[in-house]
């Protein structure tokens, strides 16, 4: 009977996968491409539904089914209780709720305020000599020097990180005093994090026993040992155009030379005509209409990207995907499994004296200090700006917006955070114990990194090889991990600063960190 | 469950406790919650939310003939897996007919015996709590003596090697189902456009 409960949820999630292809452009090229197939000699009437079923296996259109099935079920809503209300479902704990609901309060209040001082509009429509100068433009917006003296940041992740600080749970007990109960760390709320025996069940492929790109590919190792046999099999991943087996192969690591065509493959992103005519008409609405969170992105690229060794050149690009992201309303989609709401407004309508409600800005997103660090990355992967577009939405709408939204997820920033302290006060505990002392708590240092996914700390080369296991695993738990490992790298030089400025002129300096190292013996060769 | 939940009377929580409930300073780990049925009841569902209970056992009072005999019809069901943590402290939980040790039938008084081993937590209960009964029963009461007498008793059919029709209906029974919504249902594109007749003159944001 145990059976029948399952079935049931399966048959509730395969109508669910279902209604979102439908209508689909997949969708109408499957029937497109059965239709045509009926005038191939080998389809019989007798057995048409086999055969064509046959026929749409051997052309590689059931792989390409099976691959839109499988990023359905990433992105699927958690089954809930069917007495459970839709909030409940996203996020379940009461008090997180209320802190989300705070927090995008407290945002409305300082976009709406930025927007009164400045006298300007939250989004206007472009005139047309405005428009024709734009489009001219567009390749090259980099070259632009408005004035952005007048606006600053809507938010910083420090500011994010004392609401975090913040988070009790009312029916905890906390008393004000260091007891055996409290915590020592910043994070306040019993969230389930794993500790490293379970994680070495969770991440068996980055054991000591296994080849890993970041490790075996160093010049000193002969290649034949594991990297050479490693690229052949992601050759092979790639022809066959499999996107689970890509996400497990990722584990290990994506050589460069197929790493762009491997996360496309994993997040199952394309470069049809229709995704390209997707982007355009973006870029149309970038054109027509002027947003304020357009002065936010230029500022956050110039204070950001621009100042990178790294990502300076490519700030067009990073013009290019963010103008058009925040236009994109498909990204509303997310909030059907995200806790945040987007913002709204009203406007008065042309015809009548109706009130409408829209979303502000069109996607729901507002950007704050460092979001321009999301992208950056992807543009060494990808040239055309359609397809590092797509890359970089699959991307937010799968892991980044659980950086910077309050929930109990666990690839949630609560519980990043969380996992981060607890690691450094199980394996480092005098390490934690003497920065707390010095007033230097790990997380102040840590939260940043953690926030970006490490983009913009980490050389690039090693930023991929840590995103190559966030697509593997399908989670930003590894990122947790890796904060810890840093501290416990650097911990003798820790141990002998005494103030919060040294500790953090310690940790300053990441570019020169090889991530699968540190990953690999902090998860395997720690002592528990 | 489209049934719709008995009326029941939920008495308050007791604390059960050692030492004096006042004076002692620790905080009690088990509360007892009893539930009245107004008649007995052949339970089909209980369904409730959780507040940070972490085990729950059911005991049920049937009458039997003509005396009342206590059962425990779930042991120690795991509500939160790990009791220092919050996952699972908000869930909304059902327990159906099948997961219980005995049968729960002619019950009229539900006790539930909740525990919450961790100190972390200043309070626990179960609220919203709903008894849903077996929906058959109803339908014999309400067909008149004599349309019983039309329909003949059917005979056990001799089914020679087919599937049970039981297990074959019913399954069919969820496609049609399946099909029925795929055709009814709008397509999940969406159009895409977020200005109101070509304008998007926003002003001001709002607080809701």
């Amino acid at each position: 009977m145990i059976m029948m409960d399952e079935s049931a949820e399966l048959s509730v999630s395969i109508t669910q996968i279902v209604q979102r292809l439908k209508g689909t452009h997949l969708h109408s090229q499957l029937e497109k491409q059965a239709k045509e197939c009926l005038h191939k000699p080998e389809i019989k009437l007798e057995t048409l539904k086999d055969d064509v079923r046959r026929f749409l296996k051997a052309s590689g259109w059931e792989r390409k089914l099976q691959n839109a099935v499988y990023r359905e079920l990433h992105i699927l809503p958690p089954p809930g209780h069917p007495r459970a209300p839709p909030e409940h479902t996203k996020e379940p704990l009461a008090y997180m709720r209320k802190a989300q609901v705070n927090w995008e309060k407290r945002i409305l209040k300082s976009l709406n305020s930025m927007c009164t001082e400045l006298g300007i509009p939250l989004a206007r429509k472009r005139p047309v000599p405005e428009q024709k100068e734009l489009t001219n433009k567009w390749n090259e917006m980099g070259t632009d020097e408005p004035d952005l003296s007048k606006f600053r940041p809507v938010y910083a992740p420090k500011d994010f990180l004392e609401v975090l600080v913040g988070l009790k749970n009312p029916n905890n007990e906390r008393s004000e005093d260091l007891t055996v109960r409290s915590h020592w760390g910043l994070i306040q709320v019993s969230l389930n994090v794993r500790d490293i025996p379970q994680m070495r069940e969770m991440y068996p492929e980055l054991g000591i026993t296994y080849g890993q790109l970041g490790i075996d590919d160093h010049t000193h190792v002969p290649p034949d040992l594991f990297e050479s046999e490693h690229i052949h099999i992601g050759k092979k991943v790639e022809s066959e155009q499999d996107s689970a087996a890509a996400q497990q192969y990722s584990r290990q690591g994506c050589p460069t030379g197929l790493r762009a065509q491997l996360w496309s493959l994993i997040l199952n992103t394309s470069n049809d005509p229709e995704d390209i005519t997707h982007y355009e008409q973006l870029k149309a609405r970038v054109i027509h209409h002027d947003l304020l969170v357009d002065n936010l992105i230029y500022k956050d690229v110039k204070l950001t990207a621009s100042n990178d060794d790294y990502y300076f050149v490519f700030e067009d690009y990073l013009y290019q995907v963010l103008l058009c992201f925040s236009r994109d309303t498909a990204v509303l989609e997310h909030f059907n499994y995200n806790c945040a709401t987007p913002p709204k407004s009203c406007i008065q309508s042309k015809s009548g004296s109706e009130q409408c409600a829209v979303v502000y800005p069109p996607n729901g997103v507002i950007p704050f200090h460092g979001f321009s660090m999301y992208v950056a990355p992807l543009c060494f992967l990808y040239n055309e700006p359609s397809k590092l577009y797509s890359v970089f939405r699959e991307m937010y709408i799968r892991y980044f917006f659980r950086l910077h939204s309050i929930s109990s997820h666990p690839s949630g920033i609560v519980s990043l955070c969380l996992q981060f302290e607890r690691l450094l006060q199980t394996h480092l505990p005098q390490l934690f114990y003497h920065l707390r002392e010095i007033g230097a708590q790990p997380l102040r240092i840590a939260f940043k990194w953690i926030v970006r996914a490490f983009s913009g700390y980490l050389s690039t080369d090693q930023l991929l090889l840590l995103w190559d296991r966030i697509l593997g695993y399908d989670s930003l738990e590894i990122v947790a991990v890796l904060a810890a490992a840093v501290f416990a790298f650097r911990s003798e030089n820790l141990m002998e600063v005494t103030s919060l400025a040294s500790a953090e002129a310690v940790l300053a300096d990441l570019s020169t960190l090889k991530v699968m190292p540190l990953l690999q013996i902090f998860l395997f060769a720690t002592s528990v | 469950m489209s049934a719709k939940a008995v009326s029941c009377t939920i008495k308050s929580a007791v604390a059960l406790q050692i030492g004096d409930a006042v004076s002692d300073s620790s905080r009690p780990g088990v509360y007892i919650t009893d539930i009245t049925l107004a008649e007995p009841v052949n339970i089909q569902e209980i369904s409730f939310k959780n507040y940070y209970s972490a085990y729950l056992t059911v005991r049920l009072q049937r009458r039997e003939d003509s005396s009342a005999k206590w059962v425990t019809c779930l042991r120690n069901y795991c509500l939160m897996s790990n009791p220092h943590a919050e996952a699972g402290s908000h869930d909304y939980f059902s327990i159906h007919r099948h997961q219980m040790l005995t049968e729960p039938d002619n019950v009229t008084t539900v006790r539930l015996i909740l525990r919450q081993p961790s100190s972390e937590w200043l309070n626990f209960s179960i609220e919203e709590i709903s008894i849903y009964p077996c929906a058959k029963e109803d339908l014999e009461r309400d067909v008149p003596a004599w349309l019983s007498t039309l329909t003949p008793v059917e005979e056990p059919l001799d089914l020679n090697g087919l599937p049970d029709p039981e297990t074959v209906s019913s399954s069919i029974q969820q496609m049609w189902a399946l099909t029925e919504i795929m055709q009814a249902s709008q397509t999940a594109a969406s159009i895409g456009r977020f200005d109101v007749e070509g304008s998007y003159d926003v002003k001001l944001l709002s607080y809701t």
